[in-house]
């Protein structure tokens, strides 16, 4: 990562305290000096404040707001929304445990599954490692291909895992997956971890690629003697930015779940047995028009997520240095 | 060597000669060697590999990625699959009678709607191949400048990117779409096109990679003389083609996915997953034609990844360099 420019830091770093003119001058003189690189960064932050910064910093303020997208200009309300949220909604209550359960079941299982995965793979002939790596990141390719799960888990007598299991002879009745409370999370907890392969896993493997293979004979010869020694030693030290950004990933996906509950278990869900603080705000952003609550219910997704990156981070971080 | 009978003119093509040849030795040497470690490529000394633990390994594998495909197999199959043999119970894993009429089905009905399909096609390559290789161009540029340069407000930014990535919600949403109100781009390609060559993920994992390459790379290329751009397109982008081709799948994937959502209405802008989703919506009836779409979607990301994939060597990006 970048760090400070040098002029700054001998500025810093002498003991002679420092005037705000004289560190803002020197500031100057450093973008000054490095004017190409704010020229090469020009194109993509065009975009990505327009489209990306802006629109999120916009959705702070209306968190305090009752908006509801038709009445210009939203009526300030303080902090009603959260207490609202916190105090009152039931419902969002039951899923912030929900929320967590699927992060908790899915973050940490397939951040370690994509990690083995890609590590097992590597080793494989070029061939086979194309091969399995599509078909391990084939489910987030297919992208809308839920249907086929809805077909596994169908109630009806169409089901193919009801199918499988009659034909077996374990049961008799159809199974209600989908609408049973006491399957449901399990279902969807299944088909997130399915799905859930996706970037995190697709970039570990790249920074597989990227490793220096010299590093290993080297290693051969300095005494290691397994794979075990070899992974910890050599493999996770260099891996440390991929494994960052799978963490983020992982994170994102794991605390935004959402579609998958809604297009499986239905929406709502019976008993919002798989309603999680996203469907929450999809159900007050895009059902209820209640913008104001529902960018209050993002906000404090974005704090829990945020949190977690920081102790990631840090945890990472520890291991890696 | 008689050096010393000859005018200095002869002499320096003499010596130009000599580097000539030796360079060329060198550079047979090298290939030689090269050649050398790609044959020996998984049998080289490595620890501890038996061929016991491979099998084991392919095991796993094979059982976890039939997991994986199991899903993805039936809906191909399902795809191929006339109506009557749809709702056999119990499903049957493979087809009896194999017929193309989900296809057939689903471009006909494509073909008879409002607009001609293949306005939807070109709508949805065109976007799709613009918003790659704008991405990655502008994407690649800024990661190089994040991760490798020193400026004020270099750590803010990359902050920033971070975040931005964390807050993916509903609500910016609207907040996108109110922009863009603003600066009259609804109903427009560009509503299609900007949102998504500014994601940030391609830039965080970018960013990422990049910061792996030696800075030893960088400052010698410095010294060279190189400029920035030269640093960023000739040295690191190839030192960091696996982070690269990756993004590529990404963007290619988000972009080919892409609906517009609310941003876009007007028939003529609609991509190829927009149509077939209308089409699709017609529920059980065209759960033929539902497989069938998927499979076709599925195409071109596949397309795309099975070249990046293979596109991707082992570089030994970092061989011989020494912090």
């Amino acid at each position: 990562m970048a760090e400070l420019t040098p002029q700054k830091e001998i500025l810093l770093r002498s003991e002679k305290k420092v005037s705000f003119r004289e560190y803002w001058s020197y500031t100057g003189h450093e973008m000054k000096r490095n004017y190409v690189c704010y020229l090469m960064l020009l194109p993509f932050m065009i975009f990505f404040f327009l489209f990306t910064v802006v629109p999120v910093v916009m959705s702070l303020p209306i968190g305090f707001t009752d908006f509801d997208m038709a009445h210009f200009p939203p009526k300030f309300v303080g902090l009603q929304n959260f207490y609202t949220l916190f105090l009152e909604d039931d419902v969002f209550i039951g899923s912030i445990s929900t929320t967590l359960v699927i992060a908790i079941f899915t973050g940490p299982v397939s951040y370690l599954m994509s990690f083995l995965l890609a590590w097992l793979i590597n080793e494989l002939h070029p061939f086979l490692k194309t091969l399995f790596t599509l078909i391990f990141y084939a489910p987030s390719m297919a992208g809308n291909i839920f249907f086929v799960w809805q077909l596994i888990f169908s109630g009806d007598s169409y089901g193919y895992l009801n199918a499988i299991i009659s034909e077996l002879g374990f049961s008799t009745g159809a199974i209600q997956w989908l609408t049973n409370t006491q399957y449901v999370l399990t279902c969807v907890i299944i088909v997130q971890l399915w799905i859930s392969m996706g970037a995190g896993f697709l970039a570990m493997r790249a920074g597989f690629q990227s490793i220096d293979k010299t590093m290993y004979e080297a290693g051969a010869i300095e005494g290691i003697k397994n794979r075990t020694q070899e992974l910890i030693y050599i493999t996770i030290p260099s891996m440390g930015p991929q494994l960052m950004f799978a963490a983020v990933m992982q994170i994102i996906s794991a605390f935004t779940a959402d579609i998958v509950g809604r297009s499986l278990a239905g929406f709502p869900s019976t008993d919002y047995k798989v309603h999680t603080i996203m469907t929450h705000a999809y159900d007050y952003g895009w059902v209820r028009y209640e913008m104001g609550y529902a960018s209050a219910i993002c906000f404090i997704l974005f704090l829990v997520m945020l949190l977690c990156n920081r102790l990631i981070r840090r945890i990472l971080g520890k291991y890696m240095n | 060597m008689k050096k010393k009978n000859l005018k200095p003119s002869e002499l320096q093509a003499q010596i130009e000669l000599e580097n000539a040849a030796a360079l060329e030795a060198l550079k047979r040497r090298r290939e030689k060697e090269h050649r050398k470690m790609e044959k020996s490529k998984g049998s080289n000394k490595r620890v501890g590999k038996t061929w016991v633990q491979d099998i084991w390994i392919m095991i796993l594998l094979t059982v976890l990625g039939l997991f994986m495909l199991a899903p993805i197999y039936f809906a191909v199959i399902t795809s191929f699959k006339p109506v009557q043999e749809i709702f056999i119970m119990p499903p049957l894993p493979y087809a009896i009678d194999p017929t193309f009429e989900n296809f057939v089905d689903l471009f006909q009905v494509a073909a008879n709607s409002w607009v001609p399909f293949s306005r939807n096609v070109f709508n949805s390559f065109f976007v799709t191949i613009t918003v790659t290789v704008l991405h990655v161009l502008f994407a690649c540029t800024a990661a190089y400048v994040l991760s490798k340069c020193r400026f004020p407000g270099v750590k803010m930014l990359n902050k920033l990117v971070v975040m931005a990535l964390l807050f993916n919600s509903t609500v910016t949403y609207i907040m996108q779409y109110m922009v863009m109100a603003r600066m009259g781009m609804i109903n427009t390609y560009w509503a299609l096109l900007l949102p998504l060559i500014s994601s940030s993920m391609g830039l965080f994992l970018m960013i990422q990679s990049i910061g792996q390459i030696p800075d030893s790379m960088i400052e010698a290329a410095k010294v060279d003389g190189a400029s920035h751009m030269k640093i960023c397109w000739g040295i690191v982008m190839p030192n960091s083609k696996p982070a690269l081709m990756t993004i590529i799948i990404f963007q290619f994937q988000a972009a080919w996915n892409a609906t517009g959502g609310s941003l876009v209405y007007d028939e003529a802008l609609k991509t190829i997953p927009t149509v077939v989703q209308q089409i699709a919506a017609a529920g059980i009836a065209r759960q033929g034609a539902i497989a069938a779409s998927a499979v076709v979607l599925m195409i071109p990301p596949l397309a795309i990844f099975i070249a990046a994939q293979s596109n991707v060597m082992e570089t030994m990006a970092h061989a011989g360099m020494k912090d």
